[in-house]
């Protein structure tokens, strides 16, 4: 029997078909941006509009922001492939597993992840961020969205066959959130009062590296177990 | 070893800390209490419900043998 | 060693054999609990830095320690019952889970009432209490998510995988809220064990064996009724749930 597709062929076509198909949903691409805007406006409006007060919480606001912009998006990741089966053809290919999920996760990341560390310097200028602390912004955004696609998707996953799995997933999630936002937010405030965070860095890449090697199976494990 | 406090009283006061020792362990062992209770409690409900849907079927079968 | 456990895999060989251990561990929790915190609260010497308050200490350490071991034995459970299918390791997390979340929540409230007259505060964002209130929301994460499946046998697998995830998040999550504190103000620490008499030792140290034992009766008790819910099918379960009926 011929196997099919070489792995790297299976990779990219998922990861293409996932593009593809978010680029003919606009909505997708652009609800959790909007989502990530408004949040951030709101702070200056609740807490007042004290420059010195918003660059002190800047950090901490623009990540909160990410995280619950990508905890919102996540909620889809495997929704649609769910409800008309195609996650079940994927779970019976030939390919492994975590190969595939590594490809939907990445998808997820381009569409998501990707614009919001674009937009994410324009809205530290609103909360008059320190200038110093923009490399940092950047560097911790991009090293530190991925892991929360990662280890959301293990989240989404476990939940997609719930009808109600909304609510329970914020509960399942955001406590692994939690050591990237620390990271990240004492990162961006090392930099800004001029003090070398690549210390930090290392650790949010340590958790890159780590959750890229073991979240892919714990995905395939709880979607083996959701779509049973 | 001797008692450390002389009076009843004594012991209630905590030294000016009552309030706050009594609130810890009062919240503690009322906290253990609700999860005894409902531990304890939970095997005969588990088994109140399992003979009630044993009876059901039971009269459903009875039911379904008296028809025919 | 399977061949070995094999009869006791067996729902009805672990419910008669955790019904024996039960009444013993009762027992045992029951006394070391009751002499360890009498001994703690009237006999203990009053520490000369807090004064009384901090005989909290006999309910919040036990608490604290325990609620670390229930959740790495739920993860072993859990782990025990994805890889080998074993469902008996599946419904012993189960059980072990709510005990757990209830013991994080009384290490959290009377280090809350023990922090509130010695720092002058009900919470501080310190490592330990962060990391213990993370452990609380992973223990209601596994609850909600077992208790969300219809089907139980998915459930233990879902709630399993979660647990073993939160066992490898709980090291990260205590380091990260260390160097995160290094950045605002150095905690306030808990003065050194080196200090500690013997009479206020060995009370503490029989007050965490009886909350380690208390949870194991607990959860073999809570695990006695999931095995009579998973197997209400079974003939066993079912005399035995009309005799109570009959009662």
């Amino acid at each position: 029997m011929k196997r099919g597709i070489s792995f790297t062929q299976a990779f990219f076509t998922l990861l293409m078909r996932d593009l593809k198909i978010a680029v003919r949903h606009r909505g997708d691409i652009f609800n959790p941006l909007l989502f990530f805007i408004i949040v951030v406006t709101l702070f200056p409006l609740g807490i007042g509009s004290e420059a010195k007060i918003l660059s002190r919480i800047a950090p901490g606001v623009i990540w909160v922001a990410a995280l619950l912009a990508s905890m919102l998006s996540l909620e889809r990741l495997f929704k649609a492939d769910y409800n008309d089966g195609s996650l079940e053809q994927m779970l019976l290919s030939p390919q492994p597993l975590q190969l595939l999920v590594l490809a939907k996760v990445l998808a997820h990341w381009l569409l998501t992840g990707l614009p919001l560390i674009i937009i994410a310097p324009l809205l530290a200028v609103l909360l008059h961020m320190e200038d110093n602390a923009y490399p940092a912004l950047i560097a911790t955004l991009l090293l530190g969205t991925p892991v929360l696609s990662l280890l959301g998707a293990i989240g989404v996953a476990l939940t997609v066959g719930l009808r109600k799995g909304g609510v329970l997933l914020s509960l399942l999630i955001l406590p692994l959130y939690i050591p990237v936002l620390i990271f990240a937010t004492g990162a961006i405030e090392f930099a800004a009062s001029n003090q070398p965070y690549d210390g930090q860095l290392a650790i949010i890449a340590a958790l890159l590296v780590g959750s890229l090697v073991l979240a892919p199976f714990a995905i395939g494990a709880s979607l083996r177990v959701s779509t049973n | 070893m001797q008692a450390q406090f002389h009076s009843l009283a004594d012991f209630f006061h905590m030294g000016g800390y009552g309030f706050y020792v009594w609130l810890s362990y009062g919240v503690a062992y009322a906290s253990l209490a609700i999860l005894i209770g409902v531990t304890l409690t939970r095997k005969g409900r588990v088994l109140k419900e399992i003979a009630a849907k044993a009876k059901r079927e039971e009269r459903l079968a009875q039911h379904r043998s008296a028809k025919e | 060693m399977w061949k070995w456990l094999h009869p006791y895999a067996e729902p009805q060989r672990a419910y008669r054999l955790a019904g024996k251990f039960v009444p013993w561990l009762s027992v045992i929790a029951i006394l070391m609990l009751l002499t360890g915190t009498i001994w703690g609260m009237v006999f203990s010497p009053t520490d000369y830095q807090q004064g009384d308050s901090y005989r909290i200490i006999f309910v919040h350490v036990p608490a604290a320690s325990m609620s670390m071991m229930a959740y790495v034995s739920m993860a072993i459970a859990a782990f025990i019952g994805l890889v080998w299918q074993l469902k008996m390791a599946d419904w012993m997390a189960a059980s072990i889970a709510p005990v757990g979340a209830v013991i994080t929540f009384i290490a959290l409230v009377t280090g809350s009432t023990w922090g509130k007259p010695m720092w002058g505060t009900w919470w501080v964002w310190d490592a330990r209490l962060t990391s213990e209130l993370v452990l609380l929301f992973l223990y209601l994460g596994v609850i909600s998510l077992y208790a969300s499946f219809e089907d139980k046998v998915l459930a233990a697998r879902a709630a399993g995988i979660l647990s073993i995830v939160g066992v490898i998040n709980i090291p990260i999550i205590k380091y990260s809220v260390d160097w995160w504190n290094s950045l605002h103000q150095s905690s306030i620490k808990m003065t050194g064990k080196t200090a500690m008499p013997p009479d206020m030792l060995i009370p503490l140290v029989i007050n965490i064996l009886g909350f380690g034992v208390m949870i194991a009766a607990l959860s073999l008790i809570r695990f006695r009724s999931e095995v009579l819910a998973r197997n209400g099918m079974r003939p066993w379960v079912r005399e035995l749930a009309l005799a109570q009926g009959a009662k």
